[in-house]
């Protein structure tokens, strides 16, 4: 798994030679244990109170009916997530796509072009920005993009309003990440690329980035869950109407939406079919990573 | 390396000292009421008053959906929950109290000259059949239907009224809470959508570009609903276990009395009780 | 010609995307703080709320959301390093335990933060018995913090390998190599972990809504329900007609204070931060 791989290739064969432990020592390491036991811990718990509120609609339903091509009326027994799930990913990958490169540049500036002053400066507008609640951005999405895009594409809530607003939301928990793991690698690098006659652009775009590789595909793995799992804000400008996203300017509703917009009024089934939807999102979100372990199978074999 | 162990030992302090806080056992009666994220603004207000009233007893609102109100309640959470609709044939297990009404009314953007449209118009559009102003009157352009999602009781009157099913409805927008509603009409010349009638009153009154229309023949203000005459309209509930503690039935008592009126009222909805 | 042009098009290119990426966030705070900022007052920050929040001030709802914070922080720093440096010193890097523990991170990043709400409901405030709040809250936003900051402290740790290498090699006891060695040099990239979980903790809602509640009194301790600014621009913005004002001033009042906090932080750990360039 590479998503949260280390920085820089570097062999990791060396293995420290651990000797006797002291009684400290054991406990350290009973520490450690339980740290990483807990983590898996709090997934677990998170699958398990989804697990226990879908259960009464996965068996009066069953799976078929939520992995069905067909539409979504809960509360008439029609409970098909397909239309969602293909909105969610388009959504997600579409936020990405912008806020991606935008993030990566964004750190570069910091590290390479900025001043210390300058940079330092963007770097708390960045982290202030990733602390605006999402119901702020959904508000400005609402009151000012959305109604830009109804006078030229109606309805206006449409799948682009919910890039673009996702896409800025994303943006500095990307560039934040990487320009962490951009101010990991050694200076050496860089400046020994410039005293080989590099040209600024070609030393970050041939020796910086490539070498920061991990870290820079971590932050955009990191900033795609953000995405992925967003929800108020998706929810107020992406129009909710669930359809298959076949136009920028269609009206299309998302897994987390779904969950925050019927929750608060279903009962029985209905509700329990809202844990479903959790449930696919998160059997969604392991997919991507298995993917990606596969795709990314030189990184990994370097960590 | 001092950052980080300064920075666990404050940490741990404030943890400390938050513990120590908890230690003042609390003598108080507390009442905890949860649900409905329509009613739970009002009972906030309400709550805050009989505090004040009543030295000694705490209530503390929680908000989160009707669903969440009856759960909580089964699940013994919480003391009342907020419900705001009526309340099934199955779900006799709790008592429900009446508190107020709350009507439904169309909205179209300021700029839209139409007076009124007939139930079937309604219909038209909310069905997709219409999909232009032109169709309907002095107003050009593609209409934007904007509706509210599965489970909500405002959606559940709304179909009841004009006889139609979840599925025949082609909604561009669906939306959640009132709020929404308004801000995506005002948003777009060419949008309609419905919303509590209180709420459209409101924003009449605050130079938001929205006009409320009436479903139906009768006039849609609060009067009308609190009177009756609106026929669309919903209740607004608090439910509990059939024999509540007596600080829960004394607040019960409150919350649908005259003396909290006026709380409902700024809240834009219509008293239940006369 | 093309050499002497390429180097200018790449820089205009990073200067042009800053520029874009400052112009709409800058949007977004201008939108925010013209419609809030004449709302802010002494009385705004020190007053409680009334009429639902649309008339009164936010003091009870800035020690919530303080007190909320705090303790998210305090329960995520060890959980995030210790399951960082599990992930470096525990295990080796291709190990079941190891995939697992990345994995169970990875899809808990993705987690919408209503089903936080929801399962920290149901451990938190019910099958552990805290009830409603400001505890409850501030674990539950622990759970969430957990992936991004144990990411980057990971990614940091694994930065120091060579003078991981050399405590082991003068015979260092594991537990002294992590406490003095290890943690010190990741000490940055730990604090932007966790200023970035700071960010999410402040600016969440959905799973407060359902943990820490919804209550505006003054809280006496962390077992009191209690609101954070997020959960009340949330409530007036979209549940209380003519609650946009003080919704905006909040958002104004959040905004001022992060940045102050973000600052405090970044001068924090400034001196590591640009060593070189």
């Amino acid at each position: 798994m590479t998503l949260f791989q280390t920085i820089i290739s570097r062999p990791h064969r060396t293995r420290p030679f651990r000797g006797p432990r002291a009684p400290k020592d054991l406990v350290f390491v009973v520490v450690l244990w339980a740290s990483g036991v807990l983590a898996i811990g709090a997934m677990a718990g998170v699958l398990i109170v989804l697990a226990i509120g879908a259960a009464p609609a996965l068996t009066e339903a069953g799976l078929a009916a939520f992995m069905a091509d067909g539409d979504w009326y809960p509360t008439a027994g029609e409970f098909g997530l397909v239309a969602m799930v293909a909105a969610t990913l388009a959504v997600s990958a579409g936020a990405l796509a912008v806020a991606g490169p935008l993030g990566i540049l964004c750190a570069v500036y910091i590290r390479y072009y900025a001043g210390d002053v300058a940079g330092a400066a963007f770097r708390v507008v960045l982290m202030t920005l990733a602390a605006i609640p999402s119901v702020v951005y959904g508000l400005w999405g609402m009151t000012v993009l959305v109604p830009h895009i109804a006078a030229w594409q109606p309805p206006g809530t449409s799948l682009l309003a919910g890039v673009i607003v996702l896409s800025i939301m994303v943006l500095p928990t990307v560039a934040v990440l990487a320009e962490a793991g951009l101010r990991q690698l050694p200076a050496s690098l860089y400046l020994g690329s410039l005293a080989l006659g590099c040209a600024r652009h070609a030393a970050i775009k041939r020796i910086v980035l490539p070498s920061a590789k991990g870290a820079v595909a971590a932050a955009c793995m990191l900033g795609l869950a953000r995405a992925l799992g967003e929800t108020m804000a998706v929810l107020m400008v992406v129009g909710n109407a669930v359809a298959m996203p076949d136009s920028p300017f269609a009206s299309v509703r998302t897994l987390p939406a779904n969950i925050a917009l019927e929750m608060a009024y279903a009962i029985d089934v209905h509700r329990s079919a809202l844990f479903v939807s959790g449930l696919v999102l998160m059997a969604l979100v392991g997919l991507l990573l298995v993917m990606r372990w596969y795709w990314g199978g030189a990184d990994a074999a370097q960590s | 390396m001092p950052a980080p162990k300064s920075v666990i030992a404050a940490l741990t302090a404030a943890l400390a000292l938050a513990g120590q806080a908890v230690s003042h056992a609390q003598q108080e009666v507390r009442i905890v009421v949860t649900g409905s994220s329509t009613i739970a603004p009002l009972m906030m207000d309400i709550a805050q008053r009989y505090e004040a009233w009543h030295p000694g007893v705490q209530v503390d609102v929680q908000t989160g959906g009707s669903s969440r109100g009856l759960s909580d309640v089964r699940r013994k959470l919480a003391d009342i929950g907020m419900v705001s609709r009526a309340l099934g044939e199955e779900e006799d297990d709790v008592a429900a109290t009446r508190i107020a009404w709350d009507g439904v009314a169309l909205i179209v953007h300021a700029q839209n000259p139409l007076e009124r449209l007939s139930d079937d118009q309604v219909r038209a559009i909310y069905t997709g059949q219409v999909t232009r102003w032109e169709a309907l009157g002095p107003w050009d352009g593609p209409i934007t239907v904007v509706s509210k999602a599965e489970g909500r009781s405002t959606l559940g009157i709304f179909l009841a009224h004009l006889g139609l099913d979840i599925r025949d409805i082609r909604a561009h927008t669906i939306i959640g809470d009132n709020e929404q509603a308004v801000k995506v009409v005002a948003g777009n010349p060419r949008a309609v959508g419905y919303i509590s009638i209180g709420a459209a009153e409101y924003h009449a009154s605050a130079m938001t570009p929205i006009r409320a229309l009436a479903l139906g023949a009768v006039a849609p203000t609060s009067a009308n609903v609190a009177n009756g005459s609106y026929p669309v309209r919903r209740e607004l509930n608090l439910v509990t276990h059939p024999d509540p503690a007596a600080p829960v039935e004394a607040f019960l008592r409150f919350a649908s009395g005259q003396q909290v009126h006026d709380l409902i009222s700024d809240h834009y909805f219509s008293p239940a009780s006369n | 010609m093309r050499r002497s042009l390429r180097p200018f098009v790449n820089d205009l290119v990073v200067r042009a995307a800053v520029a874009a990426v400052v112009f709409v966030l800058a949007a977004i705070v201008v939108h925010v703080v013209t419609r809030g900022a004449a709302l802010v007052s002494w009385d705004f920050l020190t007053t409680a709320p009334r009429a639902a929040g649309r008339a009164g001030g936010i003091a009870p709802v800035l020690v919530s959301t303080a007190a909320v914070t705090a303790v998210a922080l305090a329960a995520a720093l060890p959980l995030a390093v210790g399951a960082a440096v599990f992930l470096v010193e525990a295990v080796r890097p291709h190990t079941v335990a190891a995939r697992l523990t990345r994995g169970c991170l990875g899809v808990l990043a993705a987690v919408p933060s209503i089903v936080f709400g929801l399962a920290g409901n149901m451990i938190f405030c019910d099958w552990l018995g805290f009830g409603f709040s400001i505890l409850a809250g501030g674990l539950t936003l622990a759970l969430m913090i957990l992936p991004i900051a144990a990411c980057v402290a990971e990614t940091t740790l694994r930065m120091h390998g060579e003078d991981r290498r050399a405590g082991y090699a003068l015979g260092l006891p594991q537990r002294r190599i992590v406490w003095s060695i290890m943690l010190p040099a990741a000490a940055p990239g730990i604090f932007a972990g966790l200023g970035l979980g700071f960010g999410r903790a402040v600016a969440e809602s959905a799973a407060l809504i359902f943990t820490s509640g919804y209550v505006v009194r003054m809280p006496d301790s962390v077992f009191d329900s209690g609101r954070t600014m997020a959960v009340h621009i949330l409530d007036l913005a979209m549940n209380v007609p003519g609650g946009d004002g003080n919704a905006f001033a909040t958002a104004t009042v959040l905004l001022v204070s992060v940045a102050a906090v973000v600052a405090l932080f970044t001068a924090l750990d400034g001196k590591q931060g640009r060593e070189f360039v």
